[in-house]
């Protein structure tokens, strides 16, 4: 049976969700797993231990960034299957 | 954002933009003008009171001017806040009193480990952006419970929903009001039990006339002082000591510095270092170094359970149900995190500078060369030296001097200083003249006000929409003035039995206070019931109970108990048990049931519940009963607390004991805090429901077909299409 829009709507959704719940992850947790070995890095110029750096300030830019961008792609995959609302 | 626009809402977001910009105009013109007042001799207590009072003066114009008369104005703002805007309510709805005044200082104790506070207060939106919020919103519900009702089959679901969005909201607003309290004593002298009530009438201004519409424009108002009075010191101490206006690039040479001072200190024998064999207090924990506070296990607790909590806190949620579209929910969740964002990638800035002052120019240095601004805190016991207040250079030298040995060198032991005074103590570290001081306070005043107007909203609206519209006002009329009468007997009765012992004021008891006030409210809304029709009964409804709410927490607040900071942080792990699966599962998994849902919720919930209360209140029948054991020492990994001793002493099984008990917050499961319940709440919500998903009979074919309309952003909202 072919797929319905609907059907095929929510797995494109689906999988932006899972790739995006997968960068909110790497940033929130599994990074700073490694604080230790970040640690011994330090950023050039700014002086910030790069381990410290990534949970004071480095997740916290990508979430940002990465909301603007899901904003965007979530619309995008709407707009594919009509199910956007207009731009009135 | 702006291309995808109308014509029609471009016209209303550039009157905004000017209305705003003009706004922030003035507020700079305030600021300098009071500058000004400053240089011609104006004492620092009057510029204080100009600062609070204009300031909520502002709140409560925008509030009355914003007032309504129509329902889905009062529940959602008329559905037409536009992406960018509503960010900044988020962002000043978001973050409460203790992230303005307190998280810097949590940076500044805790080092690295207060990042988890950093970051779960800030990737929470990312499940809000893709979870959850924007399909709430083209549900199109008013609260939170009202999806949990529609999904899951009405009154039952609705009244569990309400059930945990009153335990998270009202220790939460209780806090906040307690927070607005305690900046207005320390600022304005005022006497703390005045100063709370004067907070809740500038929070009752704000939202009664005009509930979420008027909330939303002077959160917008509150979040331009907050963020403006946050950043200002900070950005001025940055020029001054690094000639950059960034703080947030150059406190990494600050925390290289502490680094540096820190070895120096362990050398100069100033200071013993936490280690991994030992670690009692009173030693010092490298600030960059991680899990000296927390254990790996608690510290990625507290960012899973604060994210997750971000998403399933209903004042939150219901935010992004005021949007015109589904679209800008999506782009509003972007707005809000990157408006928090300005506030929260500053904190530990904060922390890092004030922590290099302290330890390069107190510590270690003679005691005769304190600096004069420490003793303002010192007075208050805010910062205290040798184990006495520092209020004076006199007091110091003789708490000092009765301990044998001590060189007259203030050393790391020494030293105590509060979490707030850290950002409040900031423009007077830099030198800075008495209107910056006055600006933070005016600023934390709008974080706490900002966030308890939210708060009380969620709480009051739940009430009113949920408990009084859809269930009591939908029953016969027998059940209902039954159910009605039994409300007023059990409020009026825990008020008389309850607050027997409360102190009178004005020399009068508390409970007839309260009960005087209650008849005076009946005899003030009787004249406008008999003639209101059903749209102005809902909203003189919500209105009341908007007030009582807010008397009730305040006067909680009045008390204030001992474990309102710490509840804040419960409220967000109950939030996620309770209504993190049900709301998730509700979109993502059609097959989800009543059945599943209510089981879910139950379970949780109950289980995180269980576990903070046991822990908290009754610890030693956790031991006794449910098999609890001594939490460890992040450090050391040694048990924080004796158990067998514990155990055997004649209070341990005290129930509801003083913090200073052997065992209140030191006992659990698998060495988790309790701070960090929903870690076992939530799973357990999401394994229940799918289980008993499995064995239920499938929802029906229209309420699938339903779910499906939620997930299109396209159309009408899905309860505007049931009933029309």
């Amino acid at each position: 049976m072919a797929e319905s829009k609907e059907d095929a709507h929510w797995r494109k959704t689906t999988n932006l969700m899972l790739t995006h719940l997968g960068v909110w992850f790497f940033f929130g947790f599994i990074i700073h797993m490694f604080v230790n070995v970040l640690n011994k890095v330090t950023i050039p110029i700014l002086g910030f231990p790069l381990g410290f750096y990534m949970a004071a300030q480095g997740s916290l830019i990508v979430f940002v960034v990465q909301l603007f961008l899901f904003a965007r792609q979530q619309d995008k995959i709407d707009r594919e299957f009509g199910f956007a609302e207009d731009d009135a | 954002m702006a291309t995808q626009t109308t014509s029609s809402s471009e016209a209303f977001y550039k009157q905004l933009g000017r209305m705003y910009g003009t706004y922030t105009g003035a507020f700079i013109a305030f600021i300098l003008l009071l500058a000004l007042l400053e240089r011609f001799g104006v004492p620092n207590r009057i510029l204080g009171y100009l600062f609070v009072f204009f300031t909520l003066a502002v709140y409560a114009v925008i509030g009355i001017m914003t007032r309504t008369a129509q329902v889905s104005e009062y529940y959602v703002a008329g559905r037409r806040v536009p992406a960018f805007y509503n960010g900044m309510a988020t962002g000043a709805d978001w973050m409460s009193a203790a992230s303005f005044v307190g998280m810097a200082g949590s940076l500044f104790l805790q080092g690295y480990d207060g990042l988890a506070w950093v970051l779960g207060w800030t990737g929470g939106f990312v499940l809000v952006s893709i979870l959850v919020g924007p399909y709430l919103r083209k549900f199109g519900a008013y609260t939170v419970p009202d999806f949990m009702a529609f999904r899951y089959g009405g009154t039952f679901a609705r009244l569990l929903a309400v059930i945990v969005l009153v335990c998270c909201s009202f220790t939460y607003v209780t806090a906040q009001i307690y927070g607005t309290g305690l900046i207005a004593s320390r600022f304005l002298g005022m006497n703390f039990e005045v100063a709370v009530f004067v907070g809740l009438i500038g929070i009752l201004l704000c939202a009664m006339l005009g509930g979420m519409r008027a909330v939303t424009w002077t959160q917008i108002a509150q979040y331009i002082v907050l963020i403006i009075a946050y950043l200002t010191p900070i950005v001025i101490l940055s020029t001054m000591r690094y000639g950059i206006p960034i703080p947030e690039l150059t406190y990494g040479q600050a925390i290289a510095d502490i680094t540096a001072r820190e070895g120096q200190l362990v050398a100069d024998k100033l200071a013993t270092l936490c280690t991994g064999t030992a670690c009692p207090p009173g030693t010092l924990k490298p600030h960059i170094e991680p899990f000296l506070t927390w254990s790996p296990l608690n510290f990625f607790g507290i960012i899973f359970c604060m994210m997750v909590g971000t998403a399933s806190l209903p004042h939150i949620l219901m935010r992004y149900f005021t949007t015109p579209s589904v679209r800008e929910a999506r782009q509003s969740v972007a707005w809000s995190l990157f408006f928090i964002f300005l506030l929260y990638f500053s904190a530990p800035a904060y922390a890092a500078f004030s922590k290099l002052e302290v330890y390069t120019n107190i510590i270690g240095s003679d005691l005769k060369s304190i600096k004069p601004w420490l003793f303002t805190w010192g007075e208050l016991g805010l910062i205290r030296i040798c184990g006495q207040p520092a209020a004076s250079l006199d007091a110091v030298l003789a708490a000092c001097g009765k301990i044998a040995g001590h060189g007259g060198v203030v050393r790391f032991q020494d030293f105590f200083i509060d979490t707030d005074v850290i950002v409040l103590s900031t423009p007077e570290i830099a030198g800075l003249p008495y209107v910056i001081s006055g600006l933070v306070a005016a600023g934390g005043l709008a974080a706490a006000l900002s966030t308890a107007d939210g708060l009380l909203l969620a709480i009051a609206n739940a009430l009113s929409h949920d408990v009084y519209y859809n269930m009591i006002q939908k029953m016969r009329e027998t059940s209902r003035n039954i159910t009605i009468a039994v409300i007023v007997i059990v409020v009026v009765g825990g008020i008389v039995l309850w607050l027997d012992e409360r102190s009178p004021v004005f020399g009068i008891a508390w409970r007839w206070l309260l009960l005087g006030g209650l008849a005076i409210l009946a005899a003030v809304v009787w004249p406008f019931w008999g003639k209101a029709n059903d749209v102005a009964r809902r909203l003189i409804v919500a209105r009341v109970l908007l007030l009582l709410v807010a008397v009730a927490a305040a006067s909680t607040a009045s008390t204030r108990p001992s474990d309102i900071l710490a509840m804040v942080g419960w409220a967000f792990s109950l939030a996620m048990a309770g209504n993190f699966p049900a709301l998730v599962m509700g979109v993502w998994w059609k097959k989800t049931t009543t059945a599943g849902a209510i089981c879910g919720i139950i379970a949780g919930f109950g289980l995180c519940l269980f576990y903070l209360v046991t822990t908290r209140y009754f610890p030693g029948f956790g031991v006794k009963y449910a098999g609890m054991t001594s939490l460890l020492n992040p450090a050391t990994g040694v048990p924080v607390t004796d158990i067998a001793k514990a155990m055997a002493m004649p209070n341990a099984m005290e129930m509801f004991p003083t913090l200073a008990h052997p065992l209140a917050n030191k006992v659990g499961w698998f060495n988790l805090n309790n701070i960090n319940c929903g870690l076992l709440g939530m799973p357990l919500g999401f394994l229940v429901i799918i289980v008993v998903s499995l064995f239920t009979k499938q929802p029906s074919a229209e309420m699938q077909s339903l779910i499906d309309e939620i997930r299109k952003p396209r159309g009408r909202t899905v309860l505007e299409e049931k009933t029309s």
